[in-house]
């Protein structure tokens, strides 16, 4: 026996034994292992801060060879994805509802005005909500179009302007795209968190046994249970819509109405996520790790913190199945861009199928989790 | 409404079987509970007490078997028993971050009684929980919190009470507390099935079944039990006791040794034979050889055993 104040043997006795509950510990284990690979893989793969081929349309008031060189120029530069044209209603609603970041407007007689030396305007429409995303195209065009009416020029500098036209947020400040996706940010965190960790509570502290043994039925149950958040989730929106008026000065320009229509399908959306949640996870513990694997893609890939169209393919496919990628569009799109239902609801029936996935699997789960 | 007979069992069930997985936890069960009856339910840990509780107040679903508790099929009519059943479960399960009204005021509610408040003051009064009843539920001892749930199964009035080790880790003098609280609901006619570990609280049941790895190995009334087991118990008494157990454990004609406090109880089927084990510490100095009562505890310990050999 060794009776020495520190011993070795004794740190190594705690030290195995924490591996060996480590190991048992599926979902810790997963997180320690997993969570590196995943930050690693969206920090270095899916985050680009200098997005490119973003979704682009062009408004063709004329056409001809000058025309063709401009959009072609704009295509191999990178910066843009020519999608096609588009009638100036058309573009002004593809901005609107996030389908364009760029909008190229082609005035008419615009070949004739540049061959005799007129200094006709070629417009650039730019989605400035987010000036991180827009920002480096928007600086690079006036160079493509130089560049590419060289040779129709008569001079040595071709004879055209090139406007800029930042839309939505002229100033370009970030606080205006930031806050608004906060919205959505915030409430994926505290809704899922507090169902999910509100129902597991019941089940780890035993509590459910009184539930199950009375005569409530389960609906009558989770109605009661998740109510509550529902009100939470409002009063938090509401917290948060007045920090962005009055302390960041962000707009609210679109239809209260289908502000109010996002945000209650949001809120449902991962109130049934944190039920879900719930019947898998049997300690709070586990509840909150696994909101945190949601957490996690919905803050790098929605959208929020950094430009959509900057992500590769794959990151953009699951950023779509995440409900808060929807919810953040259709904030931004009526707050900064005056979004009305019309253009807010390509975003909501998204919203609507994951609820109804969702509701489903929690519901299915939620039976078997009774016998 | 209540479809029962006067003179029909409370508790009616036929061949209940319950499987999880590929184990059978609960198999081929039936029992008969009469109204106003308590009626003891032992068994060793794991051995599906629990399990059969559940499915007898339809909370689940049996993969073979039925019946009817309160005369209501367990299978297709669990609200209606749920709506009359109090059950208490064997993990302390209300919120310890209410307080004591609180939680009875929950589940009075739960059942949607008219009169809540005056029956939570009743219950508050009838189980002694008045100086208590702002306290939070998490900082009552384990008696007191045990108490609290007895009165919360209790406040619907239910004919049917299923108690499922209510006494585990409480006091003596609690748990005797307790069981005057089932005695005045049995006088009351509530009928009551309790589970429990305890000996001294077997002995209080009128009736008794014993089940084991999911089987009924007897049920009984409880002072018939020592002499259905059909045991002959003999107590010795003297020094070096702990010598003389390991010589008799799994000696011929000894089924059973166990110790009580400074004596010995070895017991037997065969008379005779168990004669024969124990003569030679008849001769031995300072050793005393006695007749005994086979009681109820040296019957459970022996029927245990026999359950581990038949199913391990």
């Amino acid at each position: 026996m060794n009776e020495s104040t520190y011993s070795f043997a004794r740190v190594k006795a705690v030290l195995a034994k924490e591996f060996i509950q480590m190991r048992r510990d599926r979902l810790t284990f997963a997180m320690m292992v997993g969570i590196p690979i995943v930050q690693l893989l969206l920090f270095g793969y899916a985050i680009n801060t200098d997005p490119r081929h973003l979704p682009t349309l062009v408004e063709m008031g004329d056409s001809g060879p000058a025309t063709r060189a401009v959009v072609q120029a704009m295509q191999t530069s990178g910066y843009f994805d020519v999608q096609g044209t588009a009638t100036a209603g058309e573009a002004d609603e593809a901005l609107g509802s996030g389908k364009a970041v760029f909008v190229l407007t082609v005035p008419p007689n615009f070949e004739r005005d540049l061959a005799r030396g007129e200094m006709p305007q070629l417009m650039l429409d730019v989605d400035a909500s987010d000036p991180v995303a827009a920002g480096a195209g928007a600086g690079a065009m006036p160079g493509i179009v130089q560049q590419a009416l060289k040779p129709f020029a008569k001079t040595e500098a071709p004879a055209v302007e090139t406007v800029i036209h930042r839309r939505f947020n002229p100033a370009a400040r970030t606080a205006v795209n930031i806050v608004p996706g906060l919205l959505g940010i915030i409430l994926t965190m505290t809704m899922v968190l507090m169902t999910a960790v509100a129902l597991t509570r019941e089940t780890e502290r035993g509590t459910l046994e009184t539930l199950l043994t009375s005569p409530a039925q389960p609906l009558e149950v989770m109605l009661g249970k998740i109510t509550p958040y529902i009100f939470v989730g409002f009063v938090q929106v509401m917290v948060m819509l007045a920090g962005a008026r009055f302390l960041f000065a962000v707009p609210f320009s679109g239809n209260p109405l289908a502000f109010a229509a996002a945000v209650s399908l949001f809120i449902l959306v991962n109130l049934s996520i944190g039920f879900f949640f719930s019947t898998i996870a049997r300690t709070q513990m586990q509840a909150m790790q696994m909101t945190f694997f949601m957490f996690l893609p919905s803050i790098l890939l929605s959208g929020f913190m950094f430009p959509f169209y900057g992500m590769p393919g794959w990151a953009q496919v699951i950023g779509q199945v995440l409900p808060t990628t929807h919810f953040i569009r259709a904030v931004r799109g009526v707050m900064l861009k005056g979004a009305g239902f019309g253009e807010v609801w390509g975003n909501l029936w998204p919203l609507s199928i994951i609820l109804l996935v969702v509701a489903t699997l929690a519901l299915l789960r939620y039976r078997r989790t009774l016998d | 409404m209540n479809p029962l007979g006067p003179r029909e069992n409370v508790i009616d069930v036929q061949g209940l079987t319950k499987k999880f997985g590929a184990k059978t936890v609960v198999d081929g069960f039936s029992m008969q509970v009469p109204k106003g009856a308590i009626y003891g339910f032992l068994g060793p840990n794991g051995s599906g007490k629990t399990t059969t509780i559940r499915m007898m107040c339809g909370l689940l679903r049996p993969d073979g078997g039925g019946g009817t508790a309160l005369g209501y099929d367990i299978i297709t009519q669990s609200r209606e028993i749920k709506a009359r059943v109090g059950y208490m479960t064997q993990r302390f399960s209300l919120y310890e971050d209410l307080t004591v009204t609180e939680n009875l005021a929950f589940v009075a509610r739960l059942h949607d009684l008219d009169d809540a408040k005056r029956v939570i003051d009743e219950a508050l009064q009838e189980y002694e929980l008045a100086p208590r009843a702002n306290q939070l539920a998490g900082q009552l001892s384990g008696g007191w919190k045990q108490r609290m749930a007895l009165a919360a199964a209790s406040l619907h009035q239910p004919q049917l009470l299923l108690l499922d080790e209510p006494t585990a880790g409480v006091d003596p003098k609690a748990r005797r507390d307790f069981w005057e609280h089932i005695r005045g609901r049995a006088d009351a006619g509530v009928t009551v099935l309790v589970s429990t570990h305890y000996m001294d609280e077997a002995v209080q049941c009128d009736f008794i079944t014993f089940i084991a790895y999911g089987k009924k190995l007897i049920d009984a009334p409880s002072a018939d039990i020592p002499r259905a087991v059909g045991l002959h118990t003999l107590r010795i008494e003297g020094p070096n006791l702990h010598e003389v157990y390991r010589q008799l454990k799994g000696a011929r004609g000894v089924d059973q040794v166990a110790r009580f406090g400074s004596s010995l109880h070895v017991s037997g089927r065969d008379k005779s034979a168990l004669d024969r084990a124990v003569a030679p510490y008849r001769e031995r100095p300072g050793m005393d050889v006695l007749a005994a009562k086979t009681g109820l505890e040296e019957a459970f310990i022996y029927l245990m055993g026999g359950a581990e050999d038949n199913f391990k």
